[in-house]
């Protein structure tokens, strides 16, 4: 079994336009973020799965900068497969997004660097 | 006997120094001048510490350099790293080393000039990447992912959390030590510059200088120490998750266990204690802690500072100093719970003093609402 090396191959597979998280294949439980072994039992038997991208805004808050600098979101997304993960939310103004909302994962070029964010479910892209 | 030595060891001396600003200080400075004072107050030497426990907010190493400064060889030497609740888990590892007679009297310090020397909070720790990639502003943004979330399951509101504030600032107006005493309302701080949705600048603790120390020995050796003794009760804390996105709900905090431990420890329970000091480095804090640890029930935090239980004149006398709010925060806060406590048990409060305490809870926080402690001390062992 290839070791797991954690934020590298999730960086990996992002750079391929791939949302991958980690599953453990005793529990079937999934995993974010990526690790070396799973959380409570130690279990290392972990492979790489492609999520749906579906998921739940859990909480949400707009961080205020001092204009012309943009204000942004920073949200907590909970995932159709289980884990939670820090987030923004686009696609809307970045106050608008409220919890309770279906969101939709993307992955979009951050300065060059591959992202995981969130869009309306729904949205047309 | 097995678990917390309840009423066996006790803290005998308390002091705090250069609270607000204090240039030309470092924050060493700040902290061997506490600690001395802290000794003074107990009656005892600088040469009898032989247990070291302390945290600064940049030297990691603050044990190493402390003996150093003053000529110290201690037989344990702890430089936690749990955040502002680490004063409380030195308590708790303080008592268990003294009651095992491992040492004999242990020295608690921390200070800070982060006013002064930066203007801002001084931090070390930072989010890992997996937050990090999308720039939350560390500490607040946690906390309003937190407070945002208890809005919505709870409907708690803008104006119940500037309550808290409120609160704060009145009992800050009966001690001469605070930082702020300008009078403060709801409507200033519900509309003070927003920072991170839905907290704003009044909803944050501040940034100030200060230091502060306490000593600690067996409870024999405190009845003859120079005040009287406040006896170490209980002290049990938990850490549930290190950045806000593995907080496993984020209405919900670790004090819930680290409570629930340390009434069991004392054998009390929330309607028992007298005063309260909880970490309140934003309005949330107080609302969370104040559930989770039973004083009332969950989700009915809000509404129970709106009510003015927290206030001077109200049923529940909570952060009594005026708190991280507005009496002092040089970064980590949780020692100044425990003098706060120590000086309302004691009865050397003045105008803000707590009629007849006998019994007092400091609540630690560390991190994102990450670590959490709760101490509970007596006048009686």
């Amino acid at each position: 079994m290839p070791d797991i090396q954690p934020e590298r191959q999730y960086r990996e597979f992002l750079a391929q336009g791939r949302f991958m998280i980690q599953r453990a294949r005793g529990s079937g439980r999934y995993i974010f973020y990526p690790r070396v072994a799973e959380p409570v039992t130690g279990d290392t038997d972990l492979e790489w799965v492609e999520v749906s991208g579906r998921g739940t805004v859990y909480s949400t808050t707009l961080v205020r900068k001092k204009p012309p600098e943009p204000s942004y979101n920073i949200a907590l997304i909970d995932l159709a497969e289980g884990p939670r993960m820090m987030s923004r939310v686009i696609g809307l103004a970045p106050g608008d997004v409220r919890i309770g909302m279906a969101v939709l994962a993307a992955v979009i070029d951050d300065d060059g660097t591959p992202l995981v964010v969130f869009e309306p479910a729904g949205a047309s892209r | 006997m097995y678990g917390f030595p309840s009423g066996k060891t006790a803290i005998v001396g308390a002091a705090t120094f250069g609270v607000g600003k204090s240039p030309g200080f470092d924050s060493m400075d700040l902290t061997i001048r506490a600690s001395l004072l802290a000794l003074a107050d107990a009656g005892m030497e600088l040469k009898e510490v032989d247990a070291l426990f302390i945290a600064q907010p940049q030297d990691t190493l603050a044990g190493l350099s402390f003996a150093e400064a003053l000529g110290l060889q201690p037989k344990i030497t702890d430089c936690n790293r749990s955040g502002g609740s680490g004063f409380m888990l030195q308590l708790e590892h303080a008592a268990l080393a003294l009651h095992a007679g491992y040492c004999d009297v242990a020295l608690i310090a921390y200070g800070s000039n982060q006013a002064s020397a930066s203007g801002a909070l001084v931090q070390t720790s930072k989010n890992a990447f997996w937050d990090a990639q999308y720039k939350p502003l560390r500490p607040i943004s946690a906390y309003a992912l937190a407070a945002a979330r208890h809005m919505h399951q709870y409907g708690t509101t803008k104006r119940q959390l500037a309550e808290v504030a409120v609160a704060a600032r009145r009992w800050a107006q009966l001690n001469p030590e605070a930082v702020m005493r300008d009078p403060l309302s709801v409507d200033e701080v519900v509309s003070a510059r927003m920072i991170s949705d839905p907290l704003g600048l009044r909803d944050c603790c501040l940034v100030t200088d200060g230091a502060a120390a306490i000593v600690m020995t067996r409870a024999e050796r405190a009845r003859d120490t120079a005040k009287k003794p406040v006896y170490a009760l209980a002290s049990a804390s938990t850490v549930t998750h290190a950045d806000i996105s593995s907080m496993p709900d984020l209405t919900v905090t670790g004090a819930v266990e680290s409570g629930a431990r340390a009434y069991a420890q004392a054998g009390v329970k929330p309607a028992d204690i007298d005063v309260v000091q909880v970490y309140d480095a934003f309005t949330i804090n107080t609302i969370l802690f104040l559930e989770d640890l039973g004083f009332c029930a969950k989700g009915e935090g809000g509404r129970f500072v709106e009510s003015g239980a927290i206030a001077p004149g109200g049923s529940l006398p909570v952060n009594t100093s005026g708190g991280g709010l507005s009496y002092c925060h040089p970064g980590m806060f949780g020692l100044f719970t425990l003098v706060e406590s120590v000086r309302q048990l004691r009865g050397e409060c003045g105008e803000r003093q707590v009629a007849d305490a006998g019994l007092a809870l400091a609540h630690g926080n560390g991190g994102l609402l990450s670590s959490q402690a709760t101490v509970i001390l007596g006048i009686s062992p």
